[in-house]
């Protein structure tokens, strides 16, 4: 036996020695922190994403990865301020006809995309009539739902004529999903090799790895603050967080809050911004259980806002009710019930004919955002007081969108996209020719009026009370119960300079960064 | 006749109907699940297509076709060597699988190596004294070992040393073993440490059950009767026969390495096949998925056949059968 244990202590020792060496030679080869480049004009900023963007011509872009990649390679022709009210971009701020159906932009002086031709009117034109063609895959097809025409009667004049007054139209044109191409660059070859005329231009991806951008001497809006920005696929959340840690990324975006805790250190800096997105409980009123707004109101009394937000977004949250655009914002506290009301929910019930409560489905997805399942395990406690009997299906994200659009469901927890125009936010899914009624399962003679008077309203002031009534309209019916705008969470490293952080997380300024 | 019964034969036989039944199997499979690449690149903005724009993109991903000839256009171009292309990033599943399947197959051998180098001495050494206490010490850690789930083994281990010690290769730009050998090997060590781990203590148990078994034979018996050194004894006679459940375990292992090192794929960013049929099934890229599961497939039939092979070198008795 003793020689036995002598061949296994060999056999141990030299394994480890084996694998020590293999560590030694590994650890000693090259220092791999050095960090993402070095400081100065030459730097290269590094953008760590989740995964890699999944379109490239920018009307077809959806993902969130696609948006951040094309909004550095690609202009609109207006942009938003920090409010997202738009404002000047590759144009001035149209001018708009009294009748309010002729916009006139004029562009700016001197434009250029990245592969040198002149960026003029002709381009502007194709791009727009690109995205209107019945057949394009575009996903910013129902901005231009009112546009008769684009003319370019210059080079530098572009005139947009609508059907009917539309005040929503301008919100449309500063979304990198209307971006600018070139005329001269066939559209396939867009997918491959982007050319626009942003902050940075394409030079090289790798799928699954990374895309790799170079400074635009050409910007229109000034020079971009490092030489190289590369966008970084980490799939994994917590590995994003060591990689900022060890300097390896600059800049992450993170929705869980849990994570940019963790994100926090003296290297690490992490800024909390605010969003237009919106999380809601949607109710579809045309499901039978959900036709009695008396029974869509008891929903509404029986949760307790805040404590969705505390318990199930750990605090990353605030309030909301409908319109999240800054300039329309509706007043969160301006519902029948803007706190928990057990009592008013359960007379609610009786009126509706169930004063036991009733059974409902909801349903939601993993997949969607990081504290969705938890919001469906709030609610379903919060609605169990009152007798409503939540049956949660966590279902992935593919049948989940699919059960969504078909509006194929009782309830839904939700997180929808928000926009400087409310307009532009719920006409879709509330008037009863959206494109989204079948999903919001609610509209009224009341609703179709207020959108259709609100679109051919150019007058701020008189918008906002007329968005004023639609939002009351909405919360009086508890069309959907609104629960809050979430949080997203910057983390930035703290070698970079200039970066500004906006509501969001959009990178419209990202240019200006640069590292120290 | 003959030719059909002879066992190399049958092997390749089986093999190409393996690989029919997995091709369909993931044809099937991908259709079953709700949702299209329409649904899965445009999320809830899909229901703002118009009916046209729904008929160009299918007519586009080719969705508009019968599933038959959606499967037979897809194998007549597989058997042509083209095996399609990724809509999303455009470049075609011979190139993307050329790229990522060099870093899953350097992480899986490496992966088997350090669980080899691990699981065989420490189950020799537990085969040495059985039922006494470095015995019970190796299996404990073995048992520990299993239990921890490797994503959080993963996890737990690059939080601590970026932490700590600032080092974390896998955020910088991922390598390969030609372009940038020591950042390479840099950033193999969490994914290798972290699969090695969780090979070794199936084959420390499979080498110590082994060599337990073997040492009671009668032919060990025998030949030390006959004089023969203890030292090759242990080695030539118990060890060597030991070792074939070994070789059989590890070929398993490989082959699941090459289709499922996904947890440490996705982790620590190592752009290979596992991260490319994620992609694709999240994206619902028919091909991507459909072409690369074949080849894993492929590369798992092949492995056993070697496997099958390399245990003809190892067990003589097996060259007969």
């Amino acid at each position: 036996m003793y020689k036995v244990s002598r061949t296994g202590r060999r056999a141990l020792s030299a394994g480890a020695a084996v694998a020590t060496a293999t560590l030694l030679v590994a650890g000693c080869s090259g220092n791999a922190s050095q960090g993402s480049g070095s400081a100065g004009s030459d730097s290269t900023l590094v953008f760590g994403i989740t995964a890699d963007p999944t379109q490239m011509v920018p009307w077809t872009s959806t993902s969130e990865q696609s948006i951040q990649v094309l909004s550095q390679v690609y202009s609109t022709l207006l942009d938003t301020d920090a409010d997202h009210n738009p404002i000047a971009g590759l144009a001035e701020l149209p001018k708009i006809s009294a009748d309010g159906m002729t916009y006139t932009f004029a562009l700016k002086k001197g434009l250029k995309f990245t592969n040198g031709s002149a960026l003029d009117a002709t381009d502007v034109k194709y791009t727009f009539d690109k995205i209107m063609d019945p057949d394009s895959k575009a996903s910013s097809r129902s901005y231009f739902a009112s546009v008769a025409g684009v003319q370019a009667p210059d080079p530098n004049t572009v005139v947009v004529k609508l059907k009917k007054p539309d005040a929503s139209f301008p919100v449309g044109l500063t979304g990198v999903n209307t971006g600018i191409v070139p005329s001269d660059v066939a559209v396939d070859s867009l997918e491959t090799k982007p050319v626009g005329s942003g902050p940075y231009q394409f030079v090289s991806r790798t799928p699954n790895e990374s895309i790799t951008l170079q400074r635009n001497p050409d910007f229109s809006e000034g020079k971009p603050g490092a030489a190289k920005l590369e966008f970084r696929i980490i799939p994994d959340d917590q590995s994003m967080v060591s990689a900022l840690k060890t300097g390896s990324i600059d800049v992450a975006v993170f929705d869980n809050p849990v994570t940019a805790k963790t994100a926090t250190s003296d290297k690490v800096k992490v800024d909390t911004v605010s969003s237009l997105q919106y999380h809601v409980l949607q109710l579809r009123a045309a499901a039978p259980v959900l036709t009695n707004v008396n029974a869509r109101l008891a929903i509404q009394c029986a949760i307790a806002r805040k404590e969705v937000v505390d318990s199930a977004a750990l605090g990353a949250g605030d309030i909301t009710g409908p319109i999240t655009s800054p300039e329309f914002k509706s007043d969160p506290d301006a519902q029948p019930c803007a706190t928990q009301d057990l009592a008013k929910a359960k007379d609610y019930l009786a009126k509706a004919g169930k004063p036991g409560g009733f059974a409902l489905n909801l349903i939601t997805s993993q997949g969607l955002y990081s504290t969705a399942v938890n919001e469906a395990q709030n609610v379903q406690a919060q609605l169990g007081k009152v007798g409503i009997k939540v049956n949660v299906q966590t279902l992935d994200s593919n049948t989940y969108v699919q059960k969504w659009l078909a509006g194929d469901f009782e309830a839904a927890i939700a997180q929808n996209g928000g926009s400087a125009d409310p307009n532009t936010m719920y006409a879709r899914y509330f008037t009863s020719t959206g494109s989204y009624n079948k999903v919001a399962g609610y509209s009224s003679p009341e609703l179709d009026k207020l959108f259709a008077e609100g679109i051919a309203t150019t007058d701020t002031a008189k918008r906002q009370a007329i968005y004023k009534q639609l939002s009351d309209q909405l919360v009086n019916n508890a069309a959907w119960v609104w629960l809050f705008t979430p949080k997203e969470f910057i983390a930035v490293n703290t070698k970079v300079k200039n970066f500004e952080a906006r509501s969001d997380a959009s990178l419209s300024t990202l240019w200006k960064a640069s590292l120290s | 006749m003959m030719y059909l019964r002879h066992p190399i034969t049958r092997r390749v036989g089986e093999a190409v109907l393996t690989l029919v039944g997995v091709s369909v199997l993931t044809f099937v499979l991908l259709r079953v699940v709700p949702g299209n690449q329409i649904t899965a690149s445009y999320g809830t903005a899909a229901g703002e297509l118009s009916p046209e724009q729904v008929r160009s993109l299918e007519a586009y991903y080719g969705l508009d076709k019968s599933l038959p000839v959606q499967y037979f256009d897809w194998l007549r171009g597989v058997l042509t060597g083209n095996l399609g292309v990724s809509t999303t990033s455009h470049v075609s599943v011979a190139q993307l699988t050329g790229q990522a399947l060099p870093n899953t197959i350097e992480l899986a051998v490496l992966s088997i190596l350090v669980g080899l180098l691990l699981g065989v001495p420490l189950g020799v050494l537990a085969a040495s004294r059985p039922g006494k206490s470095r015995d019970n010490l190796t299996q404990l850690s073995s048992l520990l070992a299993l239990s921890v789930p490797s994503f959080l083994l993963a996890t737990v281990l690059a939080s601590w040393l970026a932490n700590n010690f600032g080092w974390y290769p896998n955020g910088e730009g991922f390598r390969t073993l030609v372009q940038d050998p020591g950042l390479n090997l840099q950033q193999m060590i969490l994914p290798v440490l972290v699969l090695g781990i969780s090979i070794a203590p199936p084959v420390l148990q499979t080498t110590r059950t082994a060599i337990l078994a073997i040492r009671a034979e009668d032919y060990v018996r025998t030949a030390r009767a006959k004089g023969v050194p203890e030292r090759r004894l242990q080695t030539r006679h118990i060890l060597r026969n030991a070792l074939i459940p070994v070789v059989t375990m590890t070929g398993l292992q490989f082959g699941f390495l090459l289709g499922g090192a996904l947890v440490a794929e996705q982790i620590f960013a190592i752009p290979g096949i596992g991260r490319q049929v994620l992609l694709g099934l999240t994206q619902k890229e028919y091909a991507v998925v459909q072409s690369t599961v074949l080849i894993i497939a492929t590369m798992f039939v092949l492995v056993n056949l070697l496997t099958d092979l390399v245990y003809r070198v190892v067990d003589p008795k097996a060259r007969v059968r």
